[in-house]
């Protein structure tokens, strides 16, 4: 059940992603593009996202010790505000504003079949496996 | 040019956040796709896990969407090499940052979490300087 439960949030994830809209990189760039042609659209995506989860966080999950299926819970890592985090959102942010691209669109986009989304995306692990590397020797 | 659709926008990002709520309340996992495709390629490699089945329903799901009239853009516009070095930075910064527009953006925002408030912030500022900087200072990639 947990592994059926997994896929079906993958596909209303990507379908999600597809009817929004957020896996055209042109549409994400017209959004960040604030003083040009600006397509306020994702705000509602965003908006709404976070009107659905915030709302059965806080009425629902927040309150539960373990998951339906008997898991803890697991929420990101203790860590406070610190300069990896800083960096990292800085280094993502310069990235998808360059291609309008973040990783769920990414990996989205496979089904479309242009190679560019395939080198998109195998650079992309390419990026985090130095990221890993580098987390490793503490730099 | 692309048109101001917020009636589908709302539709499709409430989709997110439902997928989130699931994998959360279900599972007990944080819908983060950075986090959730760099563990897929991890030393317990390609094993049929939880992970890899949420990523196959995010390639899956934008062909059962086009069944309704949705589909992913015809072409990408952006150069080989554009793909290729925005790529390697949102993979690296994602996984420095320990998240991105999903996991930081939506589940960390929608839980008040103050680390995750201050990384939205932060990639979202780079990003709308990025492409100020692209569009309207440079005049574009090419």
């Amino acid at each position: 059940m947990k592994h059926l439960l997994a896929l079906v949030s993958g596909l209303i994830f990507g379908a999600g992603l597809t009817v929004s809209q957020m896996v055209d990189p042109q549409k994400v760039l017209n959004f960040l593009d604030i003083s040009g042609n600006w397509d306020p659209s994702l705000i509602f995506v965003m908006g709404a996202g976070l009107a659905v989860f915030g709302l059965a966080y806080f009425l629902v999950i927040k309150n539960r010790k373990t998951a339906i299926f008997g898991a803890a819970i697991t929420l990101s890592n203790p860590a406070g505000i610190n300069r990896p985090l800083l960096i990292g959102a800085a280094i993502f942010g310069l990235g998808w504003g360059i291609s309008g691209i973040c990783p769920g669109p990414a990996v989205a986009n496979i089904s479309g079949g242009d190679p560019k989304i395939a080198v998109f995306v195998v650079m992309m692990l390419v990026g985090m496996k130095a990221s890993d590397f580098l987390k490793k020797r503490k730099l | 040019m692309t048109e101001f659709t917020p009636a589908t926008a709302a539709i499709g990002g409430a989709m997110i956040g439902l997928s989130a709520v699931i994998l959360l309340l279900f599972n007990g996992k944080i819908a983060g796709i950075s986090g959730i495709f760099n563990s897929c390629f991890t030393k317990k490699g390609l094993a049929l896990s939880w992970r890899l089945l949420f990523l196959v329903g995010i390639i899956v799901g934008p062909i059962i969407a086009s069944f309704f009239g949705f589909s992913l853009p015809q072409s990408i516009d952006a150069s080989w090499l554009v793909m290729a070095v925005a790529g390697l930075l949102v993979g690296f910064g994602s996984n420095l940052g320990n998240g991105c527009t999903s996991g930081h953006g939506i589940c960390g925002m929608g839980r008040l979490s103050p680390r995750s408030i201050v990384a939205t912030l932060v990639f979202m500022a780079v990003a709308l300087i990025t492409v100020f900087v692209i569009r309207h200072l440079i005049g574009g990639l090419s």
